[in-house]
């Protein structure tokens, strides 16, 4: 159990990094707090792996230090960290049974074989995996060979934080979501720090209470998954996070309407005052759910046209050309959707403004 | 049973049927042949049903060769197994030093069998060889090292440099298998506090089996089969004590010219191969795969 701590770590795979475009992870500052859930979400090669092979010791980072408990671990192998982790394919001693499997971490340790025993049954019954506890672990389902990689770390009690690296890649979708809540399951009961890394936003919103989402080597916003949604401090959270992302436009500001094209939006007084003084490149967002599509001439909307209707069941998502830039709005089922022509209104409480990819707040 | 109307399918199966035959079947079918038969001359020759094979199974001399065939094989196969993955597990994993020791390791794959013979000939002479005059001028031996002379001597040249002909094939294969593991395994067993033994035991050694399987059956039929490398050092000798199966077969076949007798002792050499490569493989195969707690 620990509190574990990142002071101004940086890593770059090569020898000699020049610039801050060889480093894998660029100066991150950030702690985990003892039993939080959290996850790490971004797109591949963002250096998610990176940064929880730093956790775990796998990686010694090039610079900064990682305190555990404040205590300086930087260059302590994973062995003397105490610290678990599941891989994104399944590891097994496959020679082994599930029993052994689950022991040999605690074998290691020196730890008297009846404790062995006792806490192998235990963690066996908590990951349902008693009814094959004799069996060699080879010839198991995907999902069960990942709850035995999930069981070799739990079995040590005083474990700092389970991470997981993307640990549901190869397990059939419906079990995937049996293992997920599984996961949450033992998470609320051990209150052990999980930190798990998915390109997923399914998965990391639905696991974990924090939501950290990467990009190029950076932690671009750290929230709850309600937050990230609701108020993406970059554009890169707004369009990784919900399917479709959010709508960007680049515009300019005037007053208090953004221009584009020559078109204009009404914005919040405040938000229109605070974007005026704002350097660098201007861009107009806003999530597809709150793009309100009319089908008749509305005040303050602007006109765009129809270019296709995608029906996802619960709900339809509508691509409109407006000017050169496509959007996209979500319309709940039932609504009726204009023919060709639309007018779209950009709710001003939804509408947000980004300077330079961060949010002007 | 379902029956096609449409039967040219087999013509195209014909030249890899044709090629089988000549190259496999009649040739085999041949020494049958001969096995039964005593050949008395060209165009003469008896039928004598199995009388070679009984004669063959009671001679004394195949039986011995038979004993050092096995000494041999087995020998070769305890010392190359475990130097071979000896040398796997010591070789580098990055670098230029990769290359090199593959090159190292593969050159004495690349000599002409024959031509081993002939180069521990020479290394192991007691007048001209590195090794015969450097271990005689130490004057550790009570007998002079001469591979010629003496049995014990000649046993452990012909092991030794079948060591050093075949070590390095075990020693590739292993290495291939080595570098097949993913990084996350030794990451795991890192995290989960395992020794290097333990690593080795439950991670290298499982993951090599497919490997090691190949490396025994090749080089169990290899040495079984072994001839040209002994011939060309000891022609057998001294006496018959280097004498394995081959080595006999070829004696009886082209220097005595008993056919009928050495295509009989063919067919039993063969099944004897057959049968011990058989063996290997199921034992190799179910190998830690039935095991409970």
């Amino acid at each position: 159990m620990a509190t574990i701590q990142f002071n101004k770590v940086a890593h770059s795979y090569l020898r000699n990094p020049k610039g801050e475009f060889d480093y894998a992870l660029k100066y991150i500052n950030h702690s985990w707090d003892d039993g939080g859930a959290y996850a790490l979400l971004g797109p591949s090669g963002c250096g998610k792996t990176t940064l929880l092979n730093i956790v775990s010791g796998l990686l010694i980072p090039s610079k900064g230090r990682v305190l555990y408990n404040d205590r300086d671990v930087t260059t302590l192998p994973p062995e003397k960290r105490n610290i678990a982790q599941v891989f994104q394919f399944p590891v097994l001693y496959d020679t082994m049974t599930v029993f052994n499997n689950l022991a040999f971490p605690l074998r290691n340790r020196g730890i008297p074989e009846e404790k062995v025993k006792k806490r192998a049954l235990e963690v066996a019954d908590l990951l349902d995996l008693t009814p094959f506890l004799n069996k060699r672990a080879a010839g198991l389902t995907a999902d069960a060979k990942q709850k035995i990689s999930l069981g070799r770390g739990l079995v040590r009690k005083d474990v700092s934080a389970i991470l997981f690296d993307e640990p549901l890649t190869v397990i059939d979708p419906y079990l995937k979501w049996q293992l997920r809540r599984k996961l949450k399951e033992i998470h609320e009961q051990l209150k052990i720090t999980f930190i798990y890394v998915t390109h997923d936003q399914v998965e990391a919103m639905t696991f974990a209470d924090q939501v950290m989402v990467m990009n190029e080597g950076e932690i671009l916003q750290v929230g709850t998954p309600q937050d990230l949604f609701e108020n993406p401090e970059h554009t890169f959270v707004g369009y990784f996070i919900g399917s479709p992302g959010m709508n960007f436009i680049l515009c300019t500001i005037e007053e208090n309407k953004a221009r584009f094209n020559g078109m204009q939006i009404t914005l919040n007084e405040d938000l229109a005052e605070r974007a005026r003084t704002a350097k660098g490149k201007l861009e107009l967002g806003i999530r597809p759910m709150y793009l309100e599509i009319h089908s008749q001439f509305l005040e303050g909307g602007i006109p765009g046209k129809i270019k296709t209707v995608e029906d996802q069941g619960t709900c339809k998502i509508v691509s409109l050309i407006v000017n050169d830039n496509i959007l996209h709005a979500r319309v709940s089922e039932g609504k009726p959707i204009p023919e060709k022509e639309a007018w779209l209104r950009f709710p001003p409480q939804r509408t947000k403004l980004f300077a330079d990819g961060r949010l002007i707040q | 049973m379902q029956k096609w109307q449409n039967n040219k399918a087999w013509l195209l199966v014909l030249p890899a049927f044709i090629i089988v035959a000549f190259s496999a079947v009649i040739p085999l079918m041949t020494v049958v042949n001969y096995s039964i038969q005593d050949i008395l001359g060209p165009g003469q020759s008896v039928y004598v049903g199995f009388d070679w094979f009984k004669e063959m199974l009671a001679n004394y001399r195949l039986h011995d060769a038979l004993w050092r065939q096995f000494l041999f094989s087995g020998l070769t196969l305890l010392i190359e197994l475990p130097l071979g993955i000896m040398i796997a597990l010591s070789m580098p994993k990055r670098g230029w030093g990769v290359s090199a020791s593959l090159v190292i390791l593969a050159m004495p794959l690349v000599i002409p069998w024959n031509v081993i013979g002939t180069i521990w000939i020479i290394f192991t002479r007691p007048d001209i060889g590195l090794f015969g005059v450097g271990i005689n001028s130490l004057h550790i031996l009570k007998d002079t090292f001469d591979h010629t002379a003496r049995p014990l001597y000649a046993w452990i040249t012909v092991v030794v440099m079948d060591v050093w002909h075949w070590t390095p094939l075990v020693a590739l294969l292993c290495y291939a298998g080595l570098r097949a593991i993913p990084d996350v395994y030794y990451q795991a067993a890192r995290i989960d506090g395992a020794s290097g033994w333990s690593t080795f035991f439950y991670i290298q050694l499982p993951k090599m089996r497919g490997v090691l399987t190949i490396a025994v059956l090749l080089r169990w039929m290899d040495s079984f089969l072994i001839y040209a490398e002994p011939f060309a050092l000891t022609g057998g000798g001294p006496g018959n004590s280097t004498t394995f199966l081959s080595i006999y077969l070829v004696k009886l076949a082209t220097m005595q010219f008993d056919l009928g007798p050495a295509a009989a002792f063919s067919l039993i050499y063969f099944v004897i191969i057959l049968l011990f490569s058989f063996i290997f493989y199921q034992v190799l195969l179910n190998v830690g795969r039935g095991e409970k707690v």
